[in-house]
């Protein structure tokens, strides 16, 4: 059974100028222990669908259900939430400046989350603290855990976020694009260590970003988001090998290619829709090189398509109509690297 | 930290010196005659005048004037008064401590009315409770002062008084040594008149801080590690939203220091903004001087000491 289970998530927003469909029913699941990487543009969803599951989005209006070890949160009240939060769900940000707060020590703000949860006294949960912060690989971290947030460069800063984020050993961790703010080499550093940890700790991940190549290095299953709603779900390989929708084909196609293949890139046409009306056909319709009638009934549900199961795509094509019209590019090659190490 | 301190202290320093240069030249670097002739009175012969310029050591240099009278206030003395011919350091030990009642217990006051309401309203934007504050806060900024301070006195003072509940005097002061009761009794209007119209202030400023740290990403991973709403508001928002309110308490405790005027004015209260009125009207330079001085003095060091608290609070300043 998955840890945590997401069906028709649908989440609005009220706001002066008309009410923001933001998730127009969503629907994904992680597994104990596993990676789910969460893709999409900016504005379609994905920060909001977990912010959302979790209670952290102000003033938004929430149906569907999210069952995570077998209670769902949509359905909980505020103080509930409080008590997972931290303590079976941990979230991770994009910017890791502004998300510490700038006036406490961070040993303080990673004890925080013990003596929150687990009633643990200051002086042993800054000992755990000073261990935490070791794990997660800052030097000296006897010194550092008296230092102010601002006395770490960015990547330090992503690593005691992380400290934090595993204080009390949570079940899943949302990462909300952790490595977006940070330079690239650091990214890779700060990957590699939310993968380790995640082995350590049995800790399932939920990884959103805008970045295919990060998906394609870490994560086990994918979604695909577009407009408030999944395009596209599959274990990595078959997104990257055998994508069946148009849209994470264009994505693929949109990727510039750093070796081998000349030529133009291809980005996708058009802009994303407006999510300031609930959206009654395919949200990617009007930008699809492949449209026909039927995408502007309705949107189409997710079905089976491909040779691997649990693959599904919320697309009218035939569903054994996958892969690329190009030869395999880049992020193809990535997974076949990764899969090689 | 140590060296911000020391640092800042220096600068203290030097801009009371600079302060006291520019007084000292606006205020005596005229002619000296006129100004022995202002000070042997009216009916005074060249004779009495040229005394009065030996006493007042016009005699000397500009710059040997402007050092004596800088020892002087060194010493913590500001020199004789034109009108009495008295020393104004007893003026200012007697109008001080009228000024400092007044200020200390209406800074408590206004921070008793002004925080809570602040944060309730910043915590419930847009709700009736958000609209009422708002409403408070408008009402007491658009009364002027000597309005607010008469309303009070005519239902607390002339109304009560008529029906034979003279529990609040009209005006005057009462040394806390002296009668500690009387004291408040005679400061409690004049609290609430200054009070008022200053938590107004603060009840926007405390709400607009903390709508704008409340919006924060660490106030958000704060709630993503389970705090409880209390804990999210106060330890991690109110904290962070001190900032602007330290500033502006520096500043208004610095400016009422150097004399409430017009709430001095109302309330018969004999404080700094009294004698400097009073100074001014009978052309007294050595009285309006000496205010000056103290007023700007006040400023400087209450910036000094909202520098220094910037510090404690702010471990981001200390490296500055």
């Amino acid at each position: 059974m998955a840890l945590l289970e997401v069906r028709d998530l649908r989440v609005s927003f009220d706001t002066d100028d008309g009410t923001v469909y933001a998730v127009q029913g969503m629907s994904f699941s992680v597994g104990a222990g596993q990676t789910l990487g969460i893709v999409g543009e900016s504005g379609s969803g994905k920060s909001v669908t977990t912010q959302a599951i979790m209670g952290l989005a102000p003033g938004a209006k929430i149906s569907g259900e999210a069952v995570l070890d077998g209670a769902d949160l949509i359905s909980m009240s505020e103080d509930e939430l409080q008590r997972i939060r931290g303590r079976k769900v941990s979230l991770i940000f994009q910017d890791p400046l502004t998300s510490l707060h700038p006036l406490y020590r961070v040993g303080h703000q990673i004890a925080e989350v013990m003596e929150t949860h687990g009633k643990v006294a200051r002086k042993e949960a800054i000992r755990r603290a000073v261990d935490l912060l070791g794990r997660v690989g800052i030097p000296e971290p006897d010194k550092r855990v008296r230092d102010y947030p601002h006395q770490f460069s960015g990547g330090m800063r992503q690593r005691v976020m992380i400290a934090m984020a595993l204080a009390y050993e949570p079940m899943l961790i949302i990462a909300d694009e952790p490595t977006t703010a940070l330079d690239v080499t650091v990214q890779a550093q700060i990957l590699e260590l939310l993968g380790r940890m995640q082995q350590d700790f049995g800790t399932a991940v939920i990884l959103i970003t805008h970045d295919l190549g990060v998906v394609a290095d870490v994560a086990d299953d994918v979604v695909i988001m577009y407009g408030g709603r999944p395009m596209e779900r599959a274990d990595v390989r078959s997104v990257f090998v055998e994508p069946h929708h148009p849209y994470t084909q264009g994505l693929l196609e949109s990727i510039p290619s750093y070796s081998g293949r000349t030529g133009r890139l291809k980005p996708i046409q058009g802009y994303p829709p407006s999510l300031m009306r609930m959206i009654e056909q395919c949200p990617f319709a009007p930008r699809c090189a492949q449209v026909r009638d039927a995408c502007r009934v309705a949107p189409p549900p997710l079905k089976p398509v491909g040779s691997s199961p649990g693959h599904l795509s919320a697309c009218v094509l035939d569903a054994n109509r996958v892969g690329l019209a190009s030869e395999p590019d880049e992020a193809g090659r990535a997974v076949g690297a990764a899969e090689e190490r | 930290m140590i060296r911000l301190i020391v640092r800042r202290l220096l600068y203290l320093v030097i801009v009371l010196v600079i302060i006291t240069f520019l007084t000292y030249v606006v205020f005596f670097a005229g002619n000296p005659n006129n100004l022995a002739a202002r000070f042997a009175g009216r009916d005074a012969g060249p004779a009495e005048i040229r005394d009065a310029a030996i006493r007042l050591g016009l005699n000397h240099g500009f710059w040997y004037q402007y050092w004596h009278y800088l020892v002087g206030l060194l010493h913590g003395n500001f020199g004789l008064d034109f009108q009495n011919a008295v020393s104004i350091n007893s003026e200012i030990a007697r109008a001080f401590p009228v000024t400092a009642s007044l200020v200390v217990g209406s800074v408590i006051l206004w921070l008793l009315i002004g925080i809570p309401i602040g944060i309730m309203s910043a915590t419930h934007p847009r709700t009736l409770r958000d609209r009422a504050s708002t409403t408070f806060a408008l009402t007491f900024l658009s009364v002027p002062n000597f309005v607010l301070g008469l309303l009070l006195l005519l239902v607390f003072y002339y109304y009560l008084t008529r029906a034979g509940l003279s529990w609040f005097p009209a005006a005057g002061y009462v040394p806390l040594t002296q009668s500690p009761v009387q004291w408040l009794v005679h400061m409690i209007l004049p609290w609430i008149s200054l009070a008022l119209i200053q938590a107004a202030i603060y009840t926007r400023l405390i709400r607009g801080s903390l709508l704008d740290v409340l919006g924060e990403d660490f106030i958000r991973t704060a709630r993503a590690k389970g705090l409880s709403r209390r804990t999210v508001i106060y330890k991690h928002g109110v904290r962070a939203a001190l900032t602007p309110v330290i500033t502006q308490l520096g500043i208004d405790i610095g400016t009422l220091l150097a004399g409430a005027f017009v709430t001095e004015k109302v309330f018969g209260l004999t404080g700094l903004g009294q004698l400097a009125l009073n100074a001014i009207g009978n052309e007294d330079l050595p009285v309006v001087a000496a205010v000056v001085v103290l007023a700007a003095s006040f400023i400087v060091i209450m910036n000094t000491v909202v520098d220094i608290l910037y510090a404690v609070l702010d471990p981001r300043v200390r490296l500055a």
